[in-house]
């Protein structure tokens, strides 16, 4: 027999980010945006400039909901060529720390280990992501998500056609 | 596109005879900074001496042959290789040597220094090395590419810098698909639609036109292989074409930047300056294109059916942080591999590589627009280059090859013509 228990804020955010990978590799990508604050952004530096500001440094994403709306509706017509037909993917998130930033808002970092499979081909993005969370309606949104890759340059897959 | 001699042939005959792009004077900007390259197989560093010289080393020890710069950039007064520990400055000079007596007394420093590739030499910025000894002058082999080197140079008057970041991706294509893509109109709508898309939904093109009937540019072959297309610019650019999506308040900037061209260039230079893009190949494997961002995009062959590609971003130093921002923006997402349009031209070049392991398929067809003046959507530009590169691989250096003929049918009318006796 078990006793019930209040999940800690850790296991909280984790089922928020084993939720979103899920989204992810479902190719459920208009729900994943919904995750977003109106506010939120997307950023991914490139390989040599992991601390890569988006403001005046090169980088390979740098999304505001516009931009990332638009990437969905391309990753899911049949012209985002790089994905279609969509490859197959498989997230392992883990290492998962939280921090209470005092305004009401969430720092997280996880380690994540992302497969994509397509052409005969399976390889890794690895790397780490970093979010700012908001609590809203008694779940989390995202207010701020970095991937920063720890490959020293895009040798397998040519792209980030995915979202890593 | 598939042979493993011709590839050796290559890195022989055209990487180890022409002019190969180095890197950009920006990239060292102080005395000791650093840079590590892979030009042409070649480990290479360059850097910036005391006396504020760029120099440019053989990155590989004197002594024993292992890699001196073991980083990808970085700033240092000595370079010392961690195998046995011999030292050398940043001009090269070999300054230390653990027990050096055990070398006798015939044993000479100076013979030791770090080696330089036979030819270095820059145009505006831009470093070039080749490890021809007989190779001409850099600017002689630029041929007419060198004026649109000027086009994009002179945009500016504190000069420009590379922008920190670079785009690293591999492309398992071979080396010449990627010049015929970046030089390739004919494309854009059919691979890039998405990205087409995208900008309509932004209210960026302002051509008035659907994507398929708008004005196309024209399509040149600049001598020694270089080719370029020009075509008018359909959205802003920040040097110097406002759009609405820059916002008003940098209409009177953008004004100022396009009053200063037209004053130093004349109207005519200034127009094809701030109205017009091109894609540029400086040959055999430089990319720069000049559209809503400049970018400097180098590819490293490994093999047939693989290669490096290295992208940086240049922009004016003077250039305020909005307007490089905007001009950030539009790089990644068209120029960048995690944008709207790059990822697809990868799909596509391996999609063509790996078409060709049917090896029934003999050509590609790139005949396109041999019967009228070339447009930018035309193909001309990648008959200029083919014509230098089979040249080469026969043995002729660049000064043996001529320009593309000019087409035996110029006009409109004479295509009509010509098309009417066919039938």
């Amino acid at each position: 027999m078990t006793t019930a228990s209040q999940p800690t804020l850790r296991e909280q955010v984790e089922d928020f980010l084993f939720k979103e990978a899920a989204l992810l590799d479902d190719w459920r990508l208009d729900d994943w945006v919904d995750l977003f604050t109106d506010d939120g952004r997307y950023v991914v530096p490139t390989t040599d400039l992991p601390d890569g500001d988006p403001q005046r440094d090169l980088v390979f994403i740098d999304d505001d909901i516009t931009r990332l709306r638009a990437r969905a509706v391309r990753l899911n017509s049949r012209h985002a060529h790089r994905e279609y037909p969509w490859s197959r993917t498989r997230r392992f998130i883990s290492n998962v720390r939280v921090e209470e930033t005092g305004d009401g808002e969430l720092a997280v970092s996880s380690n994540v280990l992302v497969y994509r499979f397509r052409a005969g081909e399976g390889n890794p993005y690895v790397g780490s992501v970093h979010y700012i969370l908001r609590r809203g309606g008694g779940a989390f949104r995202i207010a701020y998500r970095r991937a920063v890759l720890d490959l020293e340059a895009l040798s397998w897959h040519g792209a980030v056609s995915i979202i890593f | 596109m598939t042979s493993d001699e011709l590839f050796q042939r290559e890195r022989e005959f055209i990487f180890s005879r022409c002019w190969i792009y180095l890197g950009h004077e920006s990239e060292v900007e102080r005395p000791g900074d650093y840079r590590r390259r892979t030009v042409a197989g070649r480990p290479l560093f360059f850097t910036r001496g005391r006396d504020g010289q760029v120099r440019v080393f053989l990155n590989s020890c004197p002594h024993r042959g292992a890699l001196i710069c073991r980083r990808d950039e970085g700033n240092a007064e000595v370079l010392q290789c961690f195998y046995h520990a011999w030292s050398f400055n940043m001009d090269g000079d070999l300054i230390g040597v653990p027990d050096q007596e055990a070398y006798g007394p015939h044993f000479d420093r100076d013979e030791l220094g770090l080696k330089e590739p036979p030819r270095v030499e820059s145009y505006r910025g831009f470093y070039f090395v080749s490890f021809n000894s007989h190779v001409e002058d850099l600017v002689s082999y630029l041929a007419d590419a060198k004026e649109y080197l000027d086009l994009i140079v002179d945009q500016t008057e504190a000069g420009m810098r590379v922008v920190r970041g670079s785009n690293k991706y591999t492309m398992k294509a071979n080396w010449k698909l990627l010049v015929e893509n970046s030089l390739d109109g004919y494309h854009l709508v059919p691979t890039h639609q998405t990205y087409l898309d995208y900008i309509s939904s932004l209210g960026a093109d302002d051509s008035g036109q659907t994507a398929s009937a708008r004005i196309v540019g024209k399509a040149r072959a600049l001598g020694n292989g270089h080719c370029v297309i020009e075509s008018p610019v359909r959205s802003g650019r920040p040097i110097a074409h406002w759009h609405p999506l820059f916002g008003e308040e940098a209409r009177e900037p953008i004004a100022r930047i396009r009053q200063r061209l037209v004053d130093e260039y004349g109207e005519e230079r200034a127009f094809r300056m701030a109205d017009t893009s091109r894609n540029l190949i400086i040959y055999p494997n430089l990319v720069i294109n000049d559209i809503m961002a400049i970018t400097v995009r180098y590819f490293e062959p490994l093999a047939p059916d693989n290669m490096e590609v290295t992208a940086w971003h240049l922009a004016p130093r003077e250039e305020s942080e909005s307007m490089l921002a905007t001009r950030l923006d539009s790089f990644l997402t068209f120029l960048g591999p995690g944008g709207f349009a790059t990822p697809d031209d990868v799909e596509a070049l391996e999609s063509c590589q790996t078409g060709f392991r049917a090896t029934e398929t003999e050509w590609s067809d790139i005949s396109r627009g041999m019967l009228r003046p070339a447009k930018s959507t035309d193909e001309l530009q990648m008959r200029g280059f083919w014509r230098q590169w089979h040249a080469n691989m026969q043995g002729f250096t660049h000064t043996n090859v001529q320009d593309a003929p000019a087409p035996a049918i110029e006009t409109e009318a004479e295509v009509e013509l010509a098309l009417a006796s066919d039938n």
